[in-house]
């Protein structure tokens, strides 16, 4: 069997970030493997612009971004092979993969990376009621066929839910000349970036409707319209508030699901909420030396933050590979109070770490908290926080020092 | 001129089509939509059952009996997915009982074999995950389930493998026997043939109306379902079945032949023959139910809703007659419709006979035809050499499902071909992964466009106005 020191699987920004960090960390003997055609990931279809604010201190396009990590992929001679699929990880480290040229072949590898992202909840996950006609995409779908395909998916068109993609999508649709009639988000707040609602839906006049759902689709060939209503405080939709809005299309952008089906394949264990791998603090799972990071480990807002993550999955590896690093004893962080979760969710001892968290519900002048027990160990002050932005908390080695696991919450007031 | 011609190609049609290719005649299907398979076939619970239900001596009891006899060979011949699962009938209290007892009673008299009535004991010996609470059930070892759009579409291919011909878009708007043939209209275009079956489902009313037969009706009783993710597909092994009620045989939790797991259905009366829309109050009742049953279903695994349209005449029982000049119904075909349907295809070629259609056997009539998932099936070896010879099998076009390429152009150029993106989900199973086809459906319909010599734009999801995109961007 072919022998690599590390595959990293996918090469969108989080793979491509890993692997650069690897290499700098002296590991050579490194395979990106792609699904697509080229080096991007789902940055390639993302044309607008707003990327690399924190890591370049510029703003980028997502082709852009990607190239920036592209080009130093290449500049440093890493090996990546593309339109290869990954079928299968192992448990001890063998995967197996598929392409046009090689058919199906394993490779045993030292360490893994897992990059593979996510995907966009889908309309028969979300279960929404109604008709089944033609017209109906998550909002990445419709990206894909406008800025790749250079097709026009909708020319009347209504948005179910406010995350980011769906209000790109609105922008990038009324650009094109669709007529955006209005983006319906269930929760009283939206999931997206606030300075997308505003570059994106304020700008060009949308109506973003908190509180509000789609309840039945219309139409037999092709969308005709939605009925859509009001949500009362447990989000049942309020019968009186229906109303009826002619469409032809319907976008959805109600979450991101990572997609972690090679991560089962290969025995690791799964935060339930996260729906990604439980990593310590070089992000390695359950798994040792299968090593985790960006959209498949936990969905982030800024494509920066996934690089910054994953050049530490990437130096974890190395450091796996090179065989310096002890095994530590752990300190797991439990979230709690308004904390969703954390990543990484436990910490070695001797080591800080970035703690990345979400909280639950829109909430101003919080303290994030984090406790040893009873005892306050570190709090940070906290104007406002919202379930779509990602917050940060520093663990510093000396907090884990006597601790057996840690607790991080929000205290009100 | 064609020696018959099916209206309908649905399960009933397509098999009779390929049963009538067993003889040396010429034979036409006629589909007003733009792919087999659309109807009820599309659209059920893929059971092939035991054949407990139906009322001793009615056309139901004894084509459900012959049709799952008859099943699992057809579907070995076809290259369909089958499987013998066994079904359970599960009860929670004395009246339940009762009724397994009437089920056990009618299903021997049926001709039904090895059926039993099992304590709880046994129940969750058979299916730990069932409700402590049912305390009997019913148990049928030769109950199955099978892939019931692959059946059509595979006999379907089968027939015009052997010579049948496949007519989609044509909507039949008129019948008009004259000089010893049937002219067959579609307001512009006219197809003749000798002989004609009416294997229309829900609109086979309509159809008969066309010869003067008005003495049924058919109303479409919606059923709704609900289908989980495969990480939940072995929940259960069986078929669990509640105790049945007027309407039907109620919400049922099974596994399915491609490993995911199936809930419904529900059972509602209505108007509209195209009203397939699932509505909240369905979904609710499935859940529901379903928990009841099997109170670890896992709802929440759901990947996709539809809904269905049984065929429900007013007489209680399949429709098969000749009630014009060289004209057979086959009407009112509901549950167990798709398990019959391989007796109920020898059955009409009798009837045919009886009529006055010679049948001679056809030497060259070949029943086989190569599993649509051959290639998912191969060992790693057998897929590499595939992938020698056609590359495009290396490449993955559906992640999910992990179908390639070189799946979707052979279902595109295998007969009865592929022309929409629900056509090429029903032969290859892309898009009806966890993603909902998010990721391939460009690229799936870039594959048709490019196959099929059509524009981009062209492509449509099932047909019609169905299309994807309205043109170029700016």
């Amino acid at each position: 069997m072919e022998h690599k020191q590390l595959i990293i699987i996918g090469g969108g920004p989080a793979g491509m970030s890993a692997a650069v960090s690897a290499c700098n960390e002296g590991i050579r003997d490194i395979l990106i493997i792609e699904r697509e055609e080229a080096l991007g990931g789902i940055l390639k279809q993302c044309i607008h612009n707003g990327f690399g604010l924190h890591k370049f201190g510029e703003q980028l396009t997502g082709p852009e971004y990607a190239e920036r990590y592209s080009d130093n992929v290449k500049e440093l001679g890493i090996p990546y092979i593309t339109e290869t699929m990954v079928v299968d990880v192992s448990d001890d480290r063998v995967v197996t993969a598929v392409n046009k040229e090689k058919g199906y072949f394993q490779i045993k590898a030292d360490a893994i990376i897992l990059a593979m992202g996510c995907r966009e909840r889908s309309r028969g996950a979300l279960n929404i009621p109604g008709a089944r006609p033609a017209g109906i995409y998550t909002a990445g779908t419709a990206q894909k066929f406008v800025n790749i395909m250079g097709y026009m998916p909708g020319k009347r068109v209504v948005i179910l839910g406010s995350g980011d993609i769906g209000l790109i999508m609105a922008r990038r649709m009324t650009l094109e000349g669709a007529k955006v009639e209005a983006v319906c988000e269930l929760m009283p707040y939206s999931g997206g970036l606030t300075r997308n609602i505003v570059q994106c839906l304020e700008d060009f006049g949308i109506p973003l409707l908190l509180s509000h759902t789609i309840t039945e689709i219309h139409g037999k060939d092709r969308v005709e319209g939605v009925t859509i209503c009001e949500v009362d405080e447990k989000r049942v939709p309020k019968k009186e508030t229906a109303r009826h809005i002619e469409c032809d299309t319907i976008l959805l952008s109600c979450g991101l699901i990572p997609e972690n089906e090679l991560s089962k394949s290969a025995g690791i264990t799964l935060d339930r909420v996260t729906s990604g791998a439980v990593v310590d603090g070089d992000r390695q799972t359950s798994v040792p030396g299968i090593f985790a990071c960006g959209n498949v480990l936990h969905v982030h807002d800024l494509v920066d933050f996934v690089s910054d993550e994953a050049e530490i999955a990437g130096k974890g590896a190395a450091d796996f590979i090179k065989g310096i690093k002890e095994e530590k004893e752990t300190v797991e962080i439990i979230p709690e109070g308004g904390v969703r979760y954390t990543v990484p969710q436990k910490v070695a001892k001797g080591e800080g770490a970035s703690l990345y968290f979400r909280v639950a519900d829109v909430y101003k002048n919080v303290t994030v908290a984090l406790y040893d027990g009873e005892n306050l160990i570190a709090k940070k002050k906290r104007p406002k926080v919202a379930p779509g932005e990602m917050e940060r908390f520093e663990i510093k080695p000396e907090y884990l020092e006597n601790a057996e696991k840690l607790t991080l919450k929000l205290i009100f007031g | 001129m064609y020696d018959v011609a099916i209206i309908g190609a649905g399960v009933i049609g397509s098999l009779i089509a390929r049963e009538l290719t067993k003889y040396s005649l010429s034979v036409v299907v006629i589909e007003k939509e733009a792919d087999a398979a659309l109807g009820a076939t599309g659209a059920n619970s893929g059971i092939v059952h035991a054949g407990f239900d139906a009322k001793p001596g009615s056309l139901k009891a004894r084509f459900n009996v012959a049709g799952n006899k008859m099943m699992e060979e057809v579907c070995r011949q076809l290259g369909v997915s089958f499987k013998n699962n066994g079904s359970l009938v599960i009860g929670f209290d004395d009246e339940d009982k009762k009724v397994i007892e009437e089920l056990y009673e009618r299903g021997t008299k049926n001709g039904v074999e090895r059926l039993e009535v099992i304590d709880s004991k046994r129940l969750h010996e058979l299916e730990p995950n069932v409700s402590e609470k049912a305390t009997v059930a019913l148990y049928a070892p030769t109950g199955g389930i099978v892939c019931p759009y692959g059946l059509a579409i595979a006999a379907l291919g089968n027939a015009m493998d052997n010579g049948a011909d496949f007519r989609r878009c044509f909507e039949v708007k008129s019948l008009e026997f004259k000089d010893g043939f049937y002219e067959i209209s579609d307001g512009s275009e006219n197809i003749c043939a000798k002989f004609v079956v009416n294997a229309a489902g829900v609109f086979s009313d309509a159809i008969a109306r066309l010869v003067g037969d008005d003495s049924f009706k058919i109303t479409p009783r919606k059923g709704e379902y609900m289908l989980c993710d495969k990480e939940s597909g072995g929940i259960v092994s069986h078929t669990i079945f509640r105790t049945p009620s007027k309407m039907g045989k109620g919400i049922l939790v099974s596994p399915t032949v491609d490993g995911n797991l199936l809930l419904g259905p529900t059972a509602t009366d209505i108007d509209d023959k195209e009203d397939t829309s699932t509505t909240p109050e369905g979904l609710a009742v499935i859940a529901n139910e379903c928990l009841a049953d099997v109170p670890g279903v896992p709802t929440r695994t759901v990947i996709t809703s539809f809904a269905g349209l049984r065929s429900v005449d007013n007489k209680g029982d399949f429709i098969i007659d000749s009630p014009a000049k060289n004209f057979v119904n086959c009407a009112g075909i509901e549950s167990p419709g798709l398990t019959s349907a391989p007796a109920i295809a020898v059955y009409v070629a009798e009837l045919l006979e009886g009529l006055g259609l010679e049948l001679k056997k056809n030497e060259a009539f070949n029943p086989y035809r190569t599993s649509m998932h051959e290639f998912r099936d191969m060992t790693m070896e057998e897929k590499n050499e595939k992938i020698k010879k056609e590359p495009a099998y290396g490449k993955i076009v559906c992640r999910c499902e992990t179908i390639s390429e070189g799946e979707i152009i052979r279902a595109i150029r295998e007969n009865p071909g592929a022309v929409t993106v629900d056509g090429v989900k029903r032969r290859t199973r892309a898009t009806m992964g966890r993603c909902g086809g998010g990721f391939c459906t460009p690229t799936i319909v870039e594959i048709l466009a490019r196959e099929l010599g059509i524009k981009y734009e062209e492509v449509t999801k099932f047909g019609g106005e169905s299309v994807y995109n309205f043109g170029k961007v700016k």
